[in-house]
């Protein structure tokens, strides 16, 4: 995995709430075996109508907006546990998922794929909403040591939380399977104790 | 301080705890399928890493599988080769497949239950959010990411944070033609899709301790759709009573010795949970969902309401229904009866003791598809498969079909479609698929006329 240290970055706002993994990516693109490419297909019936043409209101079709982070909705990602949805995020280019709430599973595909999912407060998210939207350019800074997104435009800022050994993870590029499997002989006293 | 049913089944799976970090779980049985997992299976390739523990791994397919003519190749190539990948990893891993065509094939959250997989006080965990459905027996059952599933083979393990706790209790006696299904809907649509996030929910009360094994699944089933990791029901006699006799349940001295363990797997008295709520079972009535989430239900008897929320009026705007209409009357051309939430027998029998005697309505196509081979054979032993024919039904073979909309069983663009599963996303069941969702009762009483009625006045 990737490190994560810091990512400066201009944002695409979706201000819609509740958005599932269904919207994030339709379950008719989970057909594949691998993880590459879901980018193509994010937000996939949002983004498309249904004969292809691009829908020039949706705001990653927006030509004024682009950036490495999404900001979003309260309630993201709900619905099913599919890690596409995060696999398609980051392909997509998002490195940073910003919303007053998170769906847990989600929350944890991300940070397994190294995307920050970033939580604010209700009254930041829609203070981030309203700039963005009033000026595309805007940049946004995470900062995922110091745990702070700062709109850069007026100097506003917010911390945010995020669990201690995830973030070592996220800092080092290292993932739970690293760490699980230097648990081996813990794990197979446990079995001997208990199975 | 007393332990809750959550708390003596986690900690009895912790193997150890992180300083400042989150626990190590063990998970004592793995369910995987044909779509979350060709990923993980890379995973361990891609680091040379062995699957730890095969014989506590069980898989089937069912995501992707068609449900005609099972029999034949698969015509989508894409389709096809995810299911020969599962048949390809499961074999070199040693792994249990209940394929296509295997007499235990089905939807993973009703085969595992029916072949006495599942039991109280275990940990299960599947790339699938539906895994909640386990918790009907007591068992701590929730969905994980591809990411995980490759950690849980790898393993056995995961790395989690202790959820917190959630009663609700529903007590007293539902009314006429009330199912689970409208308890879980009404639930839901009193407390959000968010309310549950972060925690694992105990159902509590008389309504889940008078319910079937089947009802329980069905509530616990749709957990997730609160925000919930998972959700649980203290065994008792009904747990054990189902789980006897059946192909994977411990046998004879056994078994009597495990139920002395599962019966000390209830909440104590002194516990305390992080959030709790109560409800009134006589308040509960057949439940509908109008909108594009599963917290948007109403009574079938109430109109949809007022609000002006943006996301509100997008959803109905999709949904092409208007602040403060009744639904009672609506033509409905879709009826599916399937899925995780509602595919048991239980779920065929309702309907079919509705539709004894009656015939389909000329408007409707109704897709009836069982959750298992098992559900299946069931189905036709009991003569239920005899009287949907007598009225014009046909059915399908198992599968999670229309609930997701991953094969062929898709509700065309506009086409509202009333739907025993669990999620009235936007598309889930086609692109511009509008899905309402209710009980099987429901679902049986649409078919048959057409249209939404209100089924209260009839049951009366």
């Amino acid at each position: 995995m990737e490190k994560f240290t810091i990512v400066q970055s201009r944002a695409i706002p979706l201000a819609i709430e509740n958005i599932d993994t269904d919207q994030i990516i339709p379950a008719r693109f989970l057909k594949a075996t691998d993880r590459k490419g879901f980018g193509n297909n994010v937000f996939r019936d949002w983004r498309f109508d249904k004969e292809g043409n691009l829908n020039v209101g949706f705001a990653l079709n927006n030509p004024q907006y682009s950036g490495e982070i999404l900001v979003t909705g309260h309630n993201f990602g709900c619905g099913s546990s599919r890690e596409h949805a995060a696999w398609a995020i980051g392909d997509y280019g998002f490195k940073v998922v910003v919303s007053s709430f998170f769906a847990d599973i989600f929350k944890g595909n991300a940070l397994n794929n190294g995307i920050l999912p970033v939580e604010v407060s209700p009254v930041f998210l829609k203070q981030l909403l309203d700039a963005i939207i009033a000026n595309p350019e805007v940049e946004i800074k995470v900062d995922l040591n110091a745990q702070t997104i700062t709109l850069l435009e007026s100097g506003d800022s917010e911390s945010f939380e995020i669990n201690e050994y995830k973030k070592t993870c996220l800092l080092n590029g290292y993932d739970d399977i690293d760490y699980l499997l230097n648990q081996k002989e813990k794990i197979e006293q446990f079995e001997e104790q208990n199975c | 301080m007393g332990k809750t049913l959550f708390d003596k089944v986690w900690d009895k799976h912790v193997v150890d705890n992180i300083p400042n970090g989150p626990q190590i779980l063990y998970i004592d049985k793995h369910l995987i399928h044909e779509v979350t997992s060709p990923q993980a299976f890379s995973v361990l390739e891609e680091r040379n890493i062995p699957l730890l523990r095969p014989q506590q791994v069980v898989a089937t397919a069912d995501h992707n599988t068609p449900t005609v003519n099972q029999h034949l190749p698969i015509k989508d190539m894409l389709s096809r080769n995810q299911l020969a990948q599962l048949t390809k990893n499961c074999t070199k891993n040693n792994i249990e497949l209940y394929g296509l065509g295997h007499e235990n094939n089905g939807i993973i959250h009703v085969i595992a239950p029916e072949l006495g997989i599942t039991q109280p006080g275990m940990t299960m965990v599947c790339g699938d959010s539906h895994t909640s459905t386990h918790g009907a027996f007591g068992t701590i059952a929730f969905g994980i990411g591809t990411s995980q599933v490759a950690q849980v083979f790898a393993s056995q393990c995961l790395l989690l944070d202790k959820p917190k706790s959630m009663r609700i209790m529903v007590s007293g006696n539902l009314q006429n033609g009330v199912l689970a299904k409208d308890v879980v809907l009404y639930i839901i649509s009193k407390l959000g899709t968010d309310v549950g996030t972060g925690h694992f929910i105990e159902f509590a009360g008389d309504v889940f301790e008078n319910m079937t094994m089947e009802g329980r699944m069905t509530v616990c089933n749709m957990s997730i759709e609160m925000g919930a990791r998972g959700g649980m029901i203290a065994p008792d006699q009904t747990t054990y009573d189902y789980i006897k006799g059946r192909d994977f349940a411990p046998k004879g001295e056994v078994f009597n010795k495990k139920v002395v363990d599962w019966n000390t797997l209830k909440t104590d008295v002194d516990a305390v949970f992080d959030t709790e709520y109560n409800f009134d079972a006589t308040d509960i009535a057949p439940m509908i969902t109008y909108g594009t989430n599963p917290g948007m239900g109403i009574k079938i008897s109430e109109n949809i309401p007022e609000s002006s929320n943006e996301s509100f009026e997008k959803s109905l705007a999709y949904m092409g229904f208007k602040k403060g209409e009744s639904l009672i009357g609506k033509e409905i051309n879709y009826v599916f009866l399937g899925s995780c939430t509602n595919s048991r027998i239980e779920d065929f029998r309702v309907a079919a003791n509705y539709i004894k005697g009656k015939q389909k309505a000329s408007n409707i196509n109704a897709w009836l598809v069982p959750g298992s081979q098992r559900v299946a054979k069931q189905i036709k032993e009991e003569g239920l498969g005899k009287i949907f024919l007598a009225a014009g039904f046909e059915l399908r073979q198992p599968g999670c079909s229309a609930c997701l909309a991953m094969n062929d069983d898709k509700i065309p663009e506009g086409e509202y479609c009333v739907s025993t599963s669990n999620r009235n996303f936007e598309g889930r069941q086609g692109q511009g698929a509008k899905t309402l969702l209710a009980s099987p009762l429901i679902a049986a009483a649409t078919a048959v006329e057409g249209k939404i009625i209100e089924i209260t006045k009839y049951l009366n």
